[in-house]
């Protein structure tokens, strides 16, 4: 009863989040929807019993990636007003496609059936004999640890992908260059003068 | 009252189709497209999460890791791209982004 209840609460909280990222005028109020939508979503996955999902959508989602939409958002000085310019032109056809998509998804659901012999290929433990965080990292360490090494692989392209994308030197700075002070000898830097007395040097 | 698998499928289908809706009516601003993509993205696990929930099969909760993953790397590139791209033209309207003539 109460699980329902939370269900409905973060159900329509996490919708008006997402409706108000579509349609919201400033991008920066856009990403703190999104960021409550988030929010929302993760409390859905705690009632569905995956912790640790709904903690890492916490932290590494919210924490990581929509903060750094926030900071992309404030950094681009950008004349948002103009690029909402054709925001009522787009409404009819965005409206149409969105609920025709609606109405197939929900007829889908509607005529939805599992197969009684599914075959389970990781079974869920019984809560309380051991968590989820530990469960997930029996089977993620083990089975799927190919597919764990993909996923940092990824991660280590899109890294460098995103540092060699927005990584630049402007021209006319004067840089410090170690190896050639490194490589410098003291014939190249020191000169010994003779100087004869009141001639000085010229 | 009891709360089904169903109701977290249609919870999902409205997510993603919010994002849909949410590209088309954005088609200018980058910013609000990539946010729409991570609507969807975020619909899709709902449904990973459910299924594997309900079905007691944990293999679902892996590949929505996999899913936030790949996500993440996305997010990190197209905002990289949306800088680089400002950097140059100074603006982000899809509608300009047309050297290639394609």
């Amino acid at each position: 009863m109460l699980s329902a209840l939370f269900f409905y609460l973060f159900a329509t909280v996490c919708v008006g989040a997402a409706f108000m990222v579509v349609v919201a005028k400033n991008p920066v109020h856009a990403v703190l929807f999104l960021i409550l939508a988030f929010f929302n979503a993760a409390g859905l996955f705690v009632l569905l019993g995956a912790e640790f999902l709904a903690m890492i959508l916490v932290v590494v989602y919210v924490g990581a990636v929509l903060v750094l939409f926030l900071f992309v958002v404030m950094m681009l000085d950008v004349d948002f007003a103009a690029l909402k310019a054709g925001f009522i032109k787009y409404l009819p056809v965005g409206a149409t496609v969105g609920l025709l998509l609606l109405a197939e998804l929900v007829f889908i659901l509607g005529a939805w059936l599992t197969a009684p012999d599914i075959v389970v290929q990781a079974p869920t433990p019984p809560p309380g004999d051991i968590s989820n965080t530990e469960a997930i990292g029996l089977i993620l360490y083990t089975r799927y640890v190919y597919l764990f090494e993909a996923a940092g692989l990824i991660l280590l392209v899109a890294m460098i992908g995103a540092i060699v994308l927005t990584l630049h030197h402007k021209r006319d700075v004067r840089r410090q260059s170690v190896a050639a002070q490194v490589a410098r000898t003291r014939e190249q830097s020191v000169e010994l003068v003779e100087i004869e007395s009141g001639r000085g040097l010229r | 009252m009891s709360v089904g698998l169903t109701h977290y499928l249609t919870l999902a289908a409205i997510l993603f189709t919010l994002g849909i809706f949410g590209i088309f009516l954005n088609r200018k601003n980058v910013i609000v497209i990539l946010m729409s993509i991570e609507l969807m993205l975020l619909a899709v696990n709902i449904n990973l999460v459910a299924f594997s929930a309900f079905h007691a099969d944990l293999v679902g909760q892996i590949f929505a890791m996999i899913v936030l993953t790949v996500a993440a790397a996305e997010a990190a590139i197209g905002l990289a791209i949306v800088v680089v791209y400002f950097r140059n033209r100074g603006t982000i309207d899809v509608a300009e982004i047309d050297l290639l003539k394609g």
